[in-house]
């Protein structure tokens, strides 16, 4: 009865504006950082500093590569190259955990010094490290959801195209997967000069 | 006179599943507006229940049926279910499922499967939302607002209430995708811009602002339970966070999303009023932009909504300022309403009754809307139930009038059945004087100083309660014959035509209810704009 109704433009035109609505969630984040660092910003310069800048600097490069797999999977659907499509994937995925697995080392060193949200250690640094690392927190949390997110779409992705439901004339689905994995890319690009590198 | 049964007609007959399944498991948009119509009308009559004992316990000073903690719970559960449950999705989910891509001529949504994952989003906010009522430390009391510190601090259920209306947000998301995607991609052939239907134009406006402005909500509700849960302290000052921020970010959605409320109502308003007065809108073009222009500048007013935290004069001159801009395009929108009456053929039928009711009523609230937008008046009438009464004058006398309008002009379409319309006229009659007298009481009351969100009061304010409260009776009694008379008319309704009210947009030339997928084997092809009546006319009852 339904004959199949197909619109690659309409499916990115949609992913597009769901990406809007990701940048308006990280937005409201992003409007208290300038709030906050307008009121505080000797404190954010002190609590920037107790950040390691390498374990970002890492993370920064980690997932600009990624976002440069992810691109070249799609190259390589269009060419029909379904083996390098499905490694690029897997390569996307794993620096995705990587750069989780950097996260975590990061975090469990900072939580191990005292410093996580409502401790005492924290709250004794006075209100403006106190909001730094609070923000710090729930934003770099936020973007390590969407990291995980992320990378389980691509994942899916990957065993579509390994079935052969994402081919080189129908690969809108792996597009859109790769279009937000650019959005968690670029937000990391905004989080790490406002958390590590204030001067 | 009827004997086939609503089942076996239009896209009731086809599915691919069978029995319940076929509705649970639909893409079928008309399957899913239905599935939304059902579940936010019962919404609306539980929360009509708890206004309802609102009002009694306001009868008179001193407490009787419920104790403090009781009002606060239920004024919060009211607002709560009327405005994430009811208004946001009522018209846009409900109508805008059923008719959108009839109007443009398409056979369904771009996102089918998005939009039945949008409707189970909205059923699982539903069924949290009833389960935080009855678990935890008790319903929520906050207010439907959600203000900090106290949202932070109280031991009632605030976080599944909280989690239930983030759900909502994400439905709401998603529904705004879909159909500024469908406006976009999917108008048949000759579907211009310039031959939209007012209330594509209106939804379209609607679904941008639901996707530019619900994620501000989402993440400032994440924080509210981020706060509860781990002590985030970002709204707590003592951390270093800053409570009026809350303010500003849940106001950032917040207000914009009283125009997610109002805009389609708005559409449905401007595709009655040509139809019942036999001539083109006036001013398509102004009412378009001025659809657009609202969402625009609603966007940027928030902060009206905080002249007495604090804020610096500077501010509160701004978005006074932005306040008032918004009242332009709606004041263009009333005048064109009244310029297409003015020398139209005008037929008194319950859809246009209500429309009328709607122009009126609106227009109060809209009015009182500037006395609110205005600082130095603002700060006499800031947390007082003129505020609460000038809320439901745009709102239920709005929005909420707007759709029982739209029940009484496209029910019919899609039940294939007329409702007695002699009922209607009594119930709109009794809809409207109960309204009317129930919130101008209470604005008159707020006047004279009753604070909002008050279970008691001082005697001087009794006998505008008082009076409130009866015409909140006749309210009541307006809504009961309302939806009796329209539930019979599924039953024993006469069977309709396809175009009962001399309609012109594509809706009013397919069958009613219309078949899966809409439009038979061939697409449309558009001739001719929404409003040209030109040749079309009425079946005869």
């Amino acid at each position: 009865m339904s004959h199949e109704h197909r619109d690659d433009t309409g499916a990115r035109f949609g992913m597009w504006l769901f990406l809007y609505t990701e940048v308006i969630l990280f937005s409201g984040l992003f409007l208290l950082y300038g709030v906050a660092v307008t009121k505080y910003t000797d404190a954010y310069i002190l609590a920037s500093n107790k950040l390691n800048v390498w374990f970002g600097a890492v993370n920064t490069v980690v997932l600009l590569t990624s976002s440069l797999t992810i691109a070249l999977a799609i190259t390589a659907i269009q060419r029909n190259r379904i083996r390098t499509c499905i490694n690029l994937c897997v390569v996307t995925i794993a620096l995705a955990i990587l750069f989780l697995i950097n996260k975590y080392f990061e975090w469990s060193h900072e939580i191990s010094l005292g410093i996580y949200p409502a401790s005492e250690t924290l709250l004794e640094m006075g209100p403006g490290v106190a909001s730094f690392f609070n923000l710090y927190y729930f934003t770099a949390g936020l973007h390590g959801l969407h990291v995980l997110i992320g990378a389980t779409l691509i994942g899916v992705v990957a065993v579509l195209v390994a079935r052969g439901k994402v081919t080189s004339d129908r690969y809108v689905l792996l597009e859109n997967s790769a279009l937000y994995w650019h959005l968690v890319d670029l937000v990391w690009i905004f989080l790490f000069p406002l958390y590590y590198l204030i001067i | 006179m009827t004997t086939t049964p609503l089942k076996s007609t239009g896209f009731y007959s086809e599915s691919p599943r069978p029995g319940l399944l076929g509705w649970l498991l639909s893409t079928d948009h008309k399957r899913i507006g239905m599935l939304y119509l059902g579940c936010i009308t019962t919404m609306f009559l539980v929360a009509v229940g708890l206004g309802l004992a609102i009002r009694l316990q306001l009868f008179a000073p001193g407490q009787h049926i419920m104790s403090a903690q009781t009002y606060n719970a239920t004024f919060t559960v009211h607002g709560i279910i009327m405005i994430f449950l009811f208004i946001i999705p009522s018209i846009p989910a409900a109508f805008g499922n059923l008719l959108l891509p009839i109007q443009i001529g398409a056979r369904d949504v771009s996102f089918p499967r998005i939009n039945l994952l949008s409707w189970y989003f909205y059923i699982s906010g539903a069924v949290l939302a009833v389960i935080a009522i009855f678990s935890g430390g008790g319903p929520p009391d906050t207010g439907w607002t959600f203000y900090v510190p106290f949202s932070t601090q109280t031991t009632t259920n605030v976080n599944l209430a909280v989690f239930a209306a983030f759900m909502l947000g994400f439905s709401s998301i998603l529904t705004g995708i879909n159909f500024v995607t469908t406006i976009h991609r999917l108008r048949a052939e000759g579907m211009t811009w310039g031959r939209l239907p007012l209330f594509v134009w209106t939804l379209y406006a609607t679904a941008w602002i639901q996707v530019l402005a619900t994620p501000m909500l989402g993440i400032t509700l994440v924080l509210v339970m981020l706060e509860r849960f781990f002590g985030a302290g970002l709204f707590d000052a003592a951390s270093g966070g800053d409570p009026i921020l809350f303010q500003h970010l849940f106001w950032i959605y917040s207000h914009p999303a009283v125009y997610i409320m109002i805009l389609p109502a708005m559409g449905v308003i401007s595709e009655i009023i040509p139809t019942f007065s036999r001539k083109p809108m006036f001013g398509y073009w102004a009412m378009a932009i001025s659809s657009l222009a609202i969402a625009f500048a609603g966007s940027l007013v928030w902060a009206h909504h905080m002249y007495a935290s604090g804020m610096s004069d500077f501010a509160i001159l701004v978005f006074s300022l932005l306040t008032f801009i918004v009242a332009i395009p709606s004041a263009i929108k009333i005048f064109n309403w009244i310029s297409t009456l003015y020398k139209g053929s005008i037929q008194l039928a319950p859809p246009m009754l209500f429309a009328l009711a709607f122009i009126l009523q609106f227009a109060i609230g809209g009015l009182g809307g500037l006395a609110l937008g205005a600082a130095a008046s603002d700060i006499h009438l800031h947390d007082t139930t003129f505020v609460v009464g000038h809320f439901h004058y745009t709102m239920f006398g709005g929005t909420g009038f707007a759709f029982f309008a739209a029940l009484h002009y496209w029910l019919p379409k899609f039940t294939g059945r007329m409702y007695n319309q002699k009922t209607a006229v009594i119930s709109w009659g009794l809809l409207f004087v109960g309204f009317n007298v129930t919130y101008m009481a209470m604005q008159a009351v707020g006047i004279q100083g009753m604070p909002r969100r008050y279970y008691d009061y001082l005697p001087e304010f009794h006998t505008l309660n008082m009076v409130a409260t009866v015409g909140s009776w006749i309210l009541a009694l307006g809504l009961i014959v309302m939806f009796v008379n329209l539930f019979k008319s599924l039953r024993s309704g006469p069977v309709i035509g396809m175009n009962p009210w001399g309609g012109a947009t594509l809706e009013w030339f397919v069958p009613s209810p219309p078949p899966m997928e809409n439009f038979g084997e061939e697409d449309p092809v558009v001739t001719r704009g929404p409003y040209d009546y030109q040749g079309v006319t009425a079946d005869e009852p």
